[in-house]
C-alpha cells in the first residue's frame, strides 16, 4: 500500500470515498433503519467514539512535535494542557483554543 | 412572542457561527498548507463537512499513509453522527424519505445538539415543525462552514512561518476533547485512546490508532455499563 501524493488525483479519491461513507454513517438510522429500536450495546459504543479517536490522535503530535525534529518540547506540552483544562472547565472549543493559542504564543515569546 | 419554527431555528443557530468560522478558516489555511489546491480543501468541507474527520484525513496524507487507512481512521472519527442519525428517528422518522435524505446530509454536532434539545422542549412540534426547525439551524451553519474554509484557504499562503501552524491542528483536537470529557466513562476512554496510540505508535500505517481507539470505545462502554449498575460512589476495587 502507497502513501497518496498530496494535491494529486489520490486525494479526490480520498474524498469522495469519506464523503460517501461519511453521508452512509449519517443516515443509517434515519433513511434505512427507521423506527426499530437499536440494541443497547451499539449505542453505548458509539456515544464514545469521539473520545476513542481524537486524544489518541493528538497525543503523538503533542509529545513528539514533527516541528521540533520529534523532542519533547515543554512550550507545547504546557500549552496543550491549558487547552485541555479550560476546555473541560469551561465546556467551550472556541475559549480552549484562544487559551491554548495564547499560552503558546506568549510562552514561545518570552522563550525568544 | 410566537416564531414559526424555521425562524427559531435559524436564530438559535446563527451563535454557533463562533464555533464554526473559525474551524472552517483553521481547515482551509492548514489543507492548503498542507499542500491541497483550494478545489480539494473546499471538496473536503462540502462533500465530507466534519472538521474533526477533515483535520484527521489531512494530517494522516502528510504522514504518508496510506490511502485506505486515512479513509479509515477519518471515518471512525465520525461514528458518533451513527449516533445523532439513530437519536433523530423518533422526532423526523416520520417524515418524506428525501427530506430525511437531505437532513442526513447537513447532520453535523451543532444542528443535531439543537434539534435534539428544542424537540425535547417543544412536545407540541409535528414532524413538519420538526423538520423546519432543523431546516433552520443548517441555514447558517452550512454556509458559515464552507464560507469560512474558502477564506482561509486563500488567506492560507499569507500565514507567516513564526505563527507555530503546526500546532494547531493538535490544538484544535484538544479542544474539541474538553468538552466530550462528561463522565468517568468518557474519561477512562480518552485516557486509554492517549496511552494506546502513544503505546502503539511502533505499529505501521496508522493501525495503532485504531486498535488504541477500538481498547478506548470497549473501555467507555464497560465503564459505563459498570456505573450504571450500580450507584455512584460505591464502586469496589476488582
Amino acid at each position: 500500500m502507497s502513501p497518496v501524493e498530496i494535491g494529486g488525483p489520490g486525494v479526490w479519491g480520498i474524498i469522495a470515498a469519506l464523503g460517501v461513507l461519511t453521508y452512509l454513517t449519517r443516515f443509517v438510522f434515519l433513511g434505512i433503519v427507521g423506527d426499530r429500536p437499536l440494541p443497547g450495546w451499539l449505542l453505548r459504543h458509539l456515544r464514545y467514539t469521539g473520545v476513542a479517536v481524537l486524544p489518541g490522535l493528538v497525543a503523538p503530535l503533542i509529545v513528539w512535535p514533527a516541528a521540533t525534529g520529534g523532542e519533547m518540547d515543554p512550550i507545547r506540552l504546557i500549552a496543550s494542557a491549558v487547552a485541555l483544562g479550560v476546555g473541560v472547565w469551561r465546556k467551550d472549543v472556541v475559549q480552549a483554543v484562544v487559551a491554548g493559542a495564547l499560552v503558546m504564543g506568549g510562552l514561545s515569546w518570552l522563550n525568544g | 412572542m410566537v416564531r414559526s419554527p424555521f425562524r427559531r431555528g435559524v436564530a438559535e443557530g446563527l451563535p454557533f457561527l463562533v464555533i464554526m468560522v473559525p474551524f472552517g478558516a483553521l481547515f482551509g489555511v492548514l489543507g492548503v498548507e498542507a499542500g491541497l489546491p483550494i478545489a480539494q480543501v473546499m471538496g473536503f468541507s462540502v462533500l465530507v463537512i466534519a472538521g474533526a474527520s477533515q483535520f484527521t484525513a489531512v494530517q494522516l496524507m502528510l504522514d504518508s499513509v496510506p490511502a485506505v487507512i486515512v479513509v479509515l481512521s477519518a471515518l471512525a472519527v465520525n461514528l458518533r453522527m451513527a449516533m445523532y442519525s439513530a437519536a433523530m428517528v423518533p422526532h423526523i422518522g416520520a417524515a418524506p424519505l428525501w427530506q430525511r435524505s437531505l437532513i442526513a446530509y447537513f447532520l453535523v454536532d451543532q444542528t443535531y445538539a439543537l434539534s435534539v434539545s428544542a424537540y425535547e422542549d417543544r412536545v407540541d412540534w409535528g414532524v413538519a415543525d420538526k423538520v423546519a426547525y432543523f431546516a433552520g439551524t443548517a441555514l447558517p451553519v452550512f454556509p458559515a462552514w464552507v464560507g469560512s474554509t474558502f477564506v482561509g484557504a486563500v488567506l492560507g499562503a499569507r500565514v507567516p512561518d513564526e505563527w507555530a501552524l503546526d500546532f494547531a491542528l493538535p490544538l484544535a483536537f484538544l479542544a474539541l476533547v474538553g468538552p466530550l470529557l462528561k463522565t468517568r466513562a468518557h474519561v477512562a476512554a480518552a485516557f486509554v485512546s492517549v496511552v494506546g496510540a502513544l503505546a502503539l505508535v511502533w505499529v505501521p500505517w496508522n493501525l495503532g490508532l485504531i486498535l488504541a481507539a477500538i481498547l478506548a470505545l470497549m473501555t467507555g462502554a464497560e465503564v459505563e455499563r459498570r456505573t450504571a449498575a450500580r450507584p455512584v460512589g460505591t464502586e469496589q476495587r476488582t
